[in-house]
Order: structure tokens, then sequence, then C-alpha cells
């Protein structure tokens, strides 16, 4: 479960997230929509522990993620914009790495490897440098990361940019099939793939949320019953809002 | 401990996934000879002992610390795997300690290659191994108070080239007090007192003690605290950070 109360950011004069509140369960997977620079990856940020709120406050599974860090942390898997991870590593070096940070060891950290290692499909280029790798596996080696230890929350900012349809369906089909126990939070530009995997979909401009309810909802409020004139509709370009 | 020692395991490996490592090895070890052989006039002075050798580590460690510790965090800021590293659930400090002891194992490794200036002289003669081994833990020590300095000069930014510049800066500042150029000028018009305080910063004054063969519990404190304090303000900078 993932509580995000009236949470602010403030970059000098600009406004990133105003005062944004939300809550998600588990079973949720919400596609967090918004255009660039609408404080989608703020917001993000801040619920992960990387950037300290100005106002309000984050909670992973009960922790607040500013005055219980670790405790937070460690409920959560977190997929940064970019998917970045050390490139002179193996990917096999790199998830070794992250059990022995999340503390596991010996066979159950083998097979929190395997299992994360079969979901992204790694096997092929588990010991070649990340630097080398394409952008598809990078990105995969991001999203192994992140389930690693079976989190109960999942955040991951635009886990499908930069891929081709062969390899968003791929992480789709993966998010679909560990759903159901989690709580997953997505950001996303694709319109279509809110329809594809999520389940409520909040669109948030400005740092607010201009829209919150399922895909389904969200077309019927639209005139033409497309989510994205609904987007169009809501929210300011990047050029009318500066 | 935990968290400092899987910190310390990824860091420490990082210098020998890429040519980073060979390279600082040959260049500080090539320095290392150049300054003692050519420059010192090692042969030319007959004495069967290290002083001309440990003499220029506070200048040679000027440039190469630097030169190692910058990547530790200003790499990571400008990879973006520092957001990777600060959502994972290890502590700030352990993370900070981690990194830092890294690169002090590795200073520490670069200094133990110089073994061979031992060998010779004991060869050519019988110095006396306890001074030098005082020596080489004074040079440790004082490795990593220039380290702890870089470190923390790295978490303040994103660039690289920036770390190195800003840390040599600040490195010499902490250098050059006890040097005559500075203890002189100071001495024509500032009180006595006030020149002891700015030359008992210097890191040559508190290594030359230790080169002499004194380990002075005075000045491993000395070096001690240094870097205490600078892996606390390395702490206190990345915890900044985290307020964009």
């Amino acid at each position: 479960m993932l509580e995000i109360e009236s949470l602010t950011k403030r970059f000098d004069a600009l406004v990133a997230v105003n005062g944004l509140s939300l809550t998600v369960r588990p079973g949720e997977v919400l596609g967090f929509l918004g255009p660039n620079g609408a404080g989608k990856t703020t917001t993000m940020k801040m619920a992960t522990g990387y950037l300290t709120p100005d106002g309000g406050s984050a909670r992973i599974c009960g922790h607040d993620i500013v005055t219980n860090t670790l405790a937070a942390q460690r409920r959560l898997g977190y997929l940064p914009e970019g998917a970045p991870a050390y490139g002179e590593m193996t990917p096999r070096e790199f998830l070794t790495f992250i059990c022995q940070v999340r503390g596991l060891s010996g066979g159950e950290a083998k097979g929190a490897r395997d299992v994360a290692i079969g979901h992204t499909g790694l096997g092929p280029v588990l010991d070649r440098p990340i630097e080398t790798l394409s952008k598809g596996f990078r990105r995969r080696v991001g999203l192994a990361q992140a389930i690693l230890h079976d989190p109960d929350v999942l955040i991951m900012d635009e886990p499908t940019d930069g891929l081709d349809p062969n390899q968003k369906h791929t992480v789709r089909e993966l998010i679909r099939a560990i759903a159901p126990t989690k709580t997953i939070v997505i950001s996303t530009h694709l319109l279509e793939e809110v329809e594809a995997i999520c389940t409520r979909a909040v669109i948030i401009d400005k740092g607010r949320i201009v829209a919150d309810g399922t895909p389904k909802e969200l077309m019927m409020q639209s005139p033409s019953g497309t989510l994205d004139d609904l987007f169009r509709s809501l929210t300011t370009t990047e050029d009318a809002a500066a | 401990m935990n968290a400092v020692w899987t910190v310390f395991k990824r860091e420490f490996a990082a210098y020998f996934a890429t040519p980073i490592a060979f390279v600082f090895l040959a260049v500080y070890l090539l320095a290392m000879g150049v300054f003692t052989f050519y420059v010192g006039g090692f042969f030319d002075s007959g004495v069967a002992d290290l002083t001309i050798f440990f003499s220029y580590h506070p200048w040679l460690y000027l440039f190469l610390i630097p030169a190692l510790a910058m990547r530790l965090w200003a790499e990571e800021k400008r990879s973006g795997s520092v957001e990777l590293l600060l959502t994972l659930p290890l502590p700030v400090w352990a993370t900070v300690l981690g990194k830092y002891l890294a690169a002090w194992a590795f200073a520490g490794l670069a200094l133990l290659l110089t073994f061979p200036i031992w060998l010779t002289v004991n060869y050519l003669g019988s110095p006396d191994n306890g001074v030098i081994l005082a020596a080489y833990a004074g040079s440790f020590l004082m490795a990593g108070a220039y380290l702890a300095i870089g470190a923390a000069v790295s978490a303040a930014t994103s660039s690289q080239v920036i770390a190195f510049v800003i840390s040599v800066v600040v490195c010499f500042l902490f250098t050059a007090t006890g040097a005559p150029l500075v203890t002189e000028s100071l001495s024509g018009w500032a009180p006595l007192p006030l020149v002891e305080a700015v030359a008992s910063f210097s890191f040559l004054a508190h290594f030359r003690a230790i080169t002499d063969g004194v380990i002075d519990v005075r000045d491993a404190v000395f070096f001690f605290s240094l870097i205490g304090l600078f892996l606390f303000a390395n702490v206190l900078l990345v915890e900044t950070g985290k307020g964009g």
C-alpha cells in the first residue's frame, strides 16, 4: 500500500508537485499520466526517498519515507527514469550486489535472482557488462533489480520507454503477472499502455491531480471516448505552462 | 556494518572493472619512482633510508588522491546510479563509509606496491625498518585524509573535473599551511599562536613527525579527526542533495 498525502515540492519559484494526495492499494496497477514537466518523476522521487519533500508525506506499507526511510525502502522496488545501473558490472554481478543490499544470501538469493532473471529474460546477457547491452536489455536489468526482493510496492518510471513493441509486450506481461498481490505505480506517456495493463489511471498537470478513475471511467468522461482527447483537454502543454 | 561491506566490495571491484585501476597504479608507481630517483637524487644521497621517498608523498598525493576520489560521487550523479543507490535500503552513512574505505584500501594497495624500494634500501644498507614502517603507516593515514577531502568534494558536484580541481585546491591548502612560504609570510606580522595554529593544520608537519619515526598519538588523532570531519561533511552533502 502506498499513501501519499499533500506532497509538495518546489524548485526555486517553480512548484513541481503541489499538494498531491493519492492512495494506491494492493492489486491496483496505477497509470501515472501527465505531460512532461507535470511532476510525475518528482512525485516518484519523493515517494521513494530520493528527494525530500517540502511538504506532505509518503508512506510505504505504513512506513514514512522521510522518518523511517530504510523500513519503507525495504518494502519498495523502484525503477528510476532511464533505468540507471552500474555500467561496468554484468547483470549477474549487479543483481548479486542488489541481493546483498536487500539482505538476501545463499539459496534465498539464488532463488530470488533466478526468478527475476526468468521474468525479465536476462539469461542470454548475464555475463556481459551492462553498458554494452541494448536499451531494451538495460531496461530489463532495471526491472529485475526492482522486483528482485518481491517488494510489496513497485514504482516504475516509464518502464517501457524506448523499448520495441515486442519488448513492451514482454514488460507488460511481466507487470500483469505480478500485479495481483502488489501495489504498482507506473508512469507512462503511452495511453494505450494504460488501457492495456492499468486498473486505474491518474492524470496530473502542474503538480496536481486533474483526473482519477479506471481507464474506462476516464474514457467515458472524454467527449470522443478516447483517453487521448481527455488527456489533451485536461493538461497544459509545456510551452503554454512556461 | 553489513551495508558498509556490501558497498565497499562493489566500489573496490569497480576500480578493477575498468582500466582506471591499472592506469592509476602505473602512474602512481612511475611518479613515486621518478621523484625518488631522479628529482630526489636517491642514489646520490648515499644514505640507505627512505626519507627522500617519503618526502615527496604529500606533494604527489596532492594530485594522485583527488584523481582517485573524484569519481566516488560525481560519477554516480552523472550516470544517474545515485538515484538507485539512495533508494536502496542502505543508511547514507554506510554508503559514504563503504565508498570511502574502498578508495582508501585502493590507495593502500598502491602504497604497498612501492615495496621494491623498501627491498632496495635493505639490499643497499641496513635502514631502520621500524622508522620505515612508521612512515608507511603515516603515509597511509595522510592518504586517508586527502581522500576524505576528495570524497566530500566529489559529493558536492556531478562533474569529475570540478571535483578534481576543487579537491586539489583544498588539499593544497591543508598541505601548504605548513610550508615555509605560508609560515614565513605569516610570522612577520601575525601573533605566534596564530602562526602555530595555522601550521598545525598542515599535513606536512604531522606527516614529517611520523616519518621521523615517532608515531605520536596527536598526529594520528589529527589525521583521524580530519577524516571524521570530512566524512561527516560528505554525509551532510549527500543528505542535502536530496533536497533537490
